[in-house]
């Protein structure tokens, strides 16, 4: 709730002024019916009628004011709220993109698109319908009561008897569906997985022929939603018939007990119609009170899981002076490097070299660890022992952002945005002005491939890049990742969809970037064997290291895999040749 | 249709609005008897609250007045009964609302979600994922309150009305006809500001489905964005899409805001208008000083349920762009869809055949000329080609994920068309070159290929993959929860248990999309071994680039250009010194170039 308060004091004044229409509109409102009672006794009954053209003039004159008060009170709220609400959506969309991959890895993407679209549209539902209304009723209600008090006290204490109580079930509406509103939330995210799962693996669901067991399993998660919106309902019609009740009841103790005063003669008849008529305006707030309370019970909801997003802190974040070298060669350094995940021991004992311009290749069997090491270099995660140092420096103490600028990384996971293939390549470049797009494309094997399609560059691809095969994809990640022209290159299993003969074009391109520290993972032997250093990883743990000729030399694992790729083609060739 | 990005608004189909309001109603129908049961709950609830200051009136001019405590508290007594009759009505009619409102929107989410299931890939090539779910969750969604406030609002409304309007006409016809002057007013300008309101609400819909779009783009994509430190840059286009938002809703609410101050002018000026011709009527002597009283207190009664239904006119329109968004996706035709006449698959042998296919995603480029092929159950089919030459295309014309322009797929004498799909894809075990994984645990993902599979199915089928292994080292094991797409997991693993889904399946044809493509060559030999003993004289067909993948595959497929340039298997196509013979050899070059040289 806090939070939001920041945000309502930076729009105050749109709030205020349309609060001061509101007051205005309410307070010509009080002259419309002593207006028609005049009307009714003095030119009706008393037949004054030279007056009347005043008075219905004066009416217009209040009828218009108050039409064009509203407006503006209605609109400015509408721009307040909905001000305040992009304003929240901003900084929430910024501060998870600081949050670190293992905030990520634990938390799914519909889950994100729950809490910044549902939840937020919730909290601008409360600031603006929500808040409009209850300053209104507040006002009336401050009035009326007012007025009661300037009329009878005792009369006063009796209209405002049930309150306390009203009060106190709104107190215990407001939590228990608060509580089904989390509930809600959190359910709303599911449904977004769910759906949002079904979408992006539809090809899968159609292979599986699982069109049924997918229907079946979201109306499953539908139901559950039916079954907490009416969870909800039910507590709402728990309290707020009995809240209606007791506002009710208000007027029923007027006029009794009220009318006992009268009998008593404590009272005059008079004062009790008035306080009657202002009852009837202290009951209104009362009974929205309960709707109040529901619109406040789903913000404060949607706020708790917004505010628990917020609260959550970026694991890998800046040091307390990070440094910003002026001039990066590219030195890369492990030293005693290991990395614990989930209690299991991903890495251990790294030492690696590597250094300015140099290629590190680095092999291993699935899970053994590839991609948790070259992970360490951007510090998508950190390293639980030891350090990683560029150019001397350990990189926990370099800016994080300036780190991630040196380092091009083409991950196995493509990820293309929908968008042309232009925009995507340049997507990490800084200065588009002077980026060469066709160099990095003809580099990454892109250019002939684009240029066969009719919009060539501006080609629209589609999310993650579908209507491109899996080798097109890869490419242009590559040109993507080339085009950045950073110090580092990492290539993490980047060409596996390639055929031969373009993967081994794009090693060439990239073994000319001398002036660039690779790192290179893959399973072919020709994707690697021209490293300065190959590395051969097995269960975390650097098992054998060397160049392509010492580790055929050593005839150990790296061997064993040269001779399973080469099997057929040795004996062709002695065949053939 | 074009593909859309995140930043593009969609092109809608606008539907007409009647037919959106008939759709809309049409899924109260079934509700028919809830709804009168709510209404008639409303009617005590609104006839006590009329009762009200009638029995208030009633308590100061009877007793009060005659100092009756007795029946001044007996009088209380009764009030307070109607009262509480009237606030268990209430809770029965919000309890008995909110099943109808939410029955109906369960019914029309699954609807939704049932159709989608239904279309074919070029419906989700086309659109970001985002702005489906948009579609799914939030459009749905915001129908909520337009059946609350049909059946509340609308009906009650609505009889209140023509019930003030036939009290007023029997009072007066001439002034009841001139206190109506204003509304034909109201009405015109009503419809004016509905045009430009709905107009407008459409844009806000489409503009929050970009947001949903950006949003759910970015976060997917969130491990490049970090890479590449483009946090700034992707705030910035998010801040373009909010600032696209909020001017479309402000466009929006400055028109829907004029509803109410239409209705409270003519309300004004209806009132101001009896007024004088009453008091023009009152001098001429046709009416009475006490009928013209009495009619103007009912004038508020006339105006305050235009007010609500005014209210919910606008509530329709804001709302109409929503319905119209579901609908329109409700009525896309599905491409692949079942014929009529659709017959059962029977258990497939695997004898697939191609006879004169030819195919093209949009019709501009021919992507498959006249193939033609016959393979013999239990042959292991591999497709070789450079990229883009239409190896994944054949595959997915075997499990009709597309249907082909002309010729016929074939299997065991089947045309693939002719048979429910089904019953066809549930026979084929497809692993493609996108693997996907749910969020949930390992063993969960596994058993998606056979829903009723046991645990030790599930950890047969893991191990022949291979998986099983490093599955045992997760710290849960098979309980393992892997988010979305397996992002923990790496791409090798994922494709393991990738293979362990396919497997369990039993599949009578297997197709391999480059399914081995992040599999290290030892791990890869494994997992062939497994395969041949689960799958022993299955058809399959594989696509992948590494050649020893490739090898011992019974007979190879060369593609080109859309056509099979060259068949059979390894050795006889290393002898025809074609394509395959410069392909492979060219190799050498990439591997061993000190040899080749």
């Amino acid at each position: 709730m806090k939070r939001i308060w920041k945000y309502i004091n930076k729009y105050k004044w749109y709030y205020l002024i349309a609060i001061l229409s509101m007051m205005i509109a309410m307070a010509l409102d009080m002259f419309n019916p002593r207006l028609t009672k005049i009307i009714i006794d003095d030119v009706i009954v008393g037949g004054t009628t030279e007056i009347l053209w005043k008075l219905l003039l004066a009416l217009i004159g209040i009828t218009l004011s108050r039409a064009i008060l509203g407006y503006i009170k209605e609109y400015l709220f509408d721009i307040a709220s909905s001000k305040i609400v992009k304003e929240i959506r901003k900084d929430l969309f910024d501060h998870i993109q600081t949050l670190s991959f293992s905030y990520f890895d634990g938390m799914n993407t519909g889950e994100i698109l729950s809490r910044l679209s549902e939840d937020v549209d919730n909290v601008w539902h409360a600031l603006g319908f929500g808040s409009m209304l209850f300053i209104e009723q507040m006002i009336y209600f401050i009035v009326a009561t007012i007025m009661l008090f300037t009329l009878n006290w005792k009369i006063a204490l009796l209209s405002l008897a049930t309150m306390p109580l009203i009060a106190y079930l709104a107190v215990i509406l407001e939590k228990q569906i608060g509580e089904v509103y989390e509930k809600i939330s959190d359910q709303g995210a599911l449904l977004n997985t769910t759906a949002q799962e079904n979408v992006a693996g539809v090809r899968l669901v159609k292979a599986f022929a699982r069109e049924r067991y997918e229907i079946e399993k979201f109306l499953n998660q539908n139901k559950e939603n039916y079954r907490l919106n009416v969870k909800q309902a039910d507590i709402w019609a728990k309290y707020h018939p009995i809240i209606e009740f007791l506002s009710n009841a208000i007027s029923i103790l007027i006029i009794t007990v009220g009318g006992l005063l009268v009998i008593k003669e404590d009272i005059s008849i008079g004062t009790l119609v008035a306080a009657n008529f202002y009852t009837s305006m202290l009951i209104w707030p009362m009974r929205m009170l309960g709707w109040l309370t529901n619109i406040l019970g789903q913000c404060n909801a949607s706020l708790k899981k917004i505010d628990k997003i917020f609260n959550e802190k970026p694991t890998i974040k800046n040091a307390e002076n990070p440094i910003t070298p002026k001039f990066v060669k590219g030195h890369i350094k492990f030293e005693n490097v290991s990395l614990e995940y989930d209690g299991v021991k991903v890495l251990k004992n790294i030492n690696i070299d590597a250094k300015p311009g140099s290629t590190i290749a680095i092999m291993g069997t699935t899970g053994s660890g590839k991609s948790s090491l070259v992970n360490l270099i951007p510090r998508f995660y950190d390293c639980t022992g030891g350090r990683i140092l560029l150019d001397g420096i350990d990189i926990k103490d370099i800016d994080l952002n300036f780190l991630r600028n040196q380092i091009s990384v083409v991950m196995q996971d493509v990820f293309l945005f929908s968008d042309t293939i232009e925009e995507n390549i340049k997507f990490g470049v800084k200065d588009t002005e002077n980026v060469d797009i066709v160099r990095v494309a003809k580099d990454a094997q892109v250019y002939d491939f684009v240029m066969e399609m009719k919009d060539g560059f501006n080609t629209i691809i589609g999310e993650r890049g579908v209507g491109l095969s899996g080798g097109q994809k890869q490419r242009i990640s590559i040109a993507r990742a080339l085009a950045k022209e950073s110090k580092i290159l990492i290539l993490d299993d980047a060409t596996s969809a390639l055929d031969m003969e373009t993967e081994y074009k794009i090693e060439r391109a990239i073994e000319n970037r001398n002036e660039i520290t690779k790192f290179i993972i893959a399973h072919r032997i020709s994707a690697v064997k021209n490293a300065d250093e190959i590395i051969i990883l097995e269960n975390g743990e650097i098992v054998e290291r060397g160049t392509h000729d010492e580790l055929l030399k050593k005839k150990g694992k790296y061997y064993d895999t040269y001779f399973e790729q080469t099997k057929g083609l040795y004996t062709e060739n002695k065949e053939v040749v | 249709m074009a593909k859309n990005t995140v930043r593009q608004d969609e092109k809608l189909n606008e539907i007409v609005k009647r037919d959106i309001i008939k759709r809309l109603y049409s899924y109260l129908k079934p509700y028919k008897f809830e709804v009168f049961q709510v209404l008639v709950l409303m009617g005590v609830v609104i006839g006590v609250n009329l009762l009200n200051p009638y029995f208030f009136r009633l308590g100061i001019d009877e007793y009060i007045a005659n100092k009756d405590i007795k029946g001044l508290f007996l009088l209380g007594g009764l009030v307070i009964l109607i009262n509480i009759v009237s606030m268990i009505c209430s809770r029965w009619r919000i309890k008995k609302m909110a099943r109808i409102t939410n029955n109906i929107l369960v019914t029309i989410r699954h609807q939704l979600y049932e159709h989608i299931q239904k279309l074919s890939f070029e419906f989700f090539d086309n659109r970001p994922n985002g702005k489906i779910i948009a579609r799914i969750i939030g459009d749905v969604n915001s129908l909520n309150n337009l059946f609350t406030s049909s059946v509340t609002n609308l009906i009650p409304d609505l009889v209140t009305l023509i019930a003030v309007v036939v009290i007023m006409i029997s009072m007066n016809l001439k002034l009841a006809l001139v206190s109506l002057v204003t509304l034909p007013f109201l009405l015109v300008f009503m419809f004016l500001v509905e045009v430009t309101c709905r107009k407008r609400w459409q844009l806000f819909r489409k503009k929050n489905s970009n947001m949903k779009g950006y949003i759910y783009e970015n976060f997917s994509g969130i491990r490049v964005v970090q890479s590449f430190a483009a946090q700034d840059k992707t705030s910035r286009g998010f801040s373009e899409i909010l600032a696209e938002l909020n001017a479309a809703f402000i466009k929006a609410a400055k028109a829907s805001d004029l509803f109410w101050p239409l209705v409270e002018i003519s309300w004004g000026v209806g009132s101001v208008i009896v007024f004088w011709y009453g008091v023009k009527l009152l001098n001429t002597g046709e009416i009475s000083v006490g009928l013209l009283v009495a009619f103007i207190s009912y004038i508020s009664m006339f105006w305050r349920p235009i007010m609500n239904l005014s209210n919910f006119y606008n509530n329709l329109i804001t709302n109409m762009a929503a319905a119209e968004r579901i609908f329109e996706i409700m009525d896309i035709k599905p491409d692949i869809e079942d014929k009529k006449c659709a017959k059962t698959m029977p258990k497939i042998k695997g004898n697939v055949v191609f006879r004169h296919v030819n195919f093209s995603y949009d019709d501009n480029e021919i992507v498959l000329k006249d193939i033609n092929f016959s393979v013999k159950a239990g042959e292991t089919i591999a497709l070789v080609g450079p990229t883009g030459a239409g190896k994944t295309t054949i595959v997915n014309l075997i499990a009709r994920f597309y249907d082909v322009d002309s010729g016929e797929v074939l299997i065991d004498g089947y045309n693939v068309s002719d048979v429910r799909l089904e019953t066809l894809r549930s026979q084929m075990g497809i692993m493609l070159q996108d693997t996907f994984l749910f969020s949930g645990t390992i063993k969960e993902n596994i058993r998606y290929g056979k829903l009723d599979a046991t645990d030790e199915e599930i950890i047969k089928a893991a191990k022949a993959a291979y998986a099983h292994d490093f599955i045992m080292k997760l710290p849960n094991g098979y309980d393992t929860d892997i988010n979305e797409r397996g992002t923990r997991l790496s791409v090798g693993q994922r494709q393991l248990i990738a293979f362990a889904r396919a497997l369990l399946a039993d599949p009578r044809i297997l197709i391999l999309d480059e399914a081995t493509s992040s599999i290290d060559t030892h791990t890869e030999r494994l997992v062939q071994k497994g395969i041949e003993r689960l799958l022993k004289g299955r058809t399959s067909f594989v696509i992948a680039h590494r050649l020893s993948t490739i090898q011992n595959a019974d007979r190879i497929f060369v593609i080109d250009d859309g056509r099979i340039k060259e068949m059979g298997n390894h050795d006889e196509l290393m002898r025809m010194k074609g394509i395959y013979y410069n392909l492979f050899m060219s190799q050498f070059k990439f591997l061993d170039n000190k040899k080749a040289v």
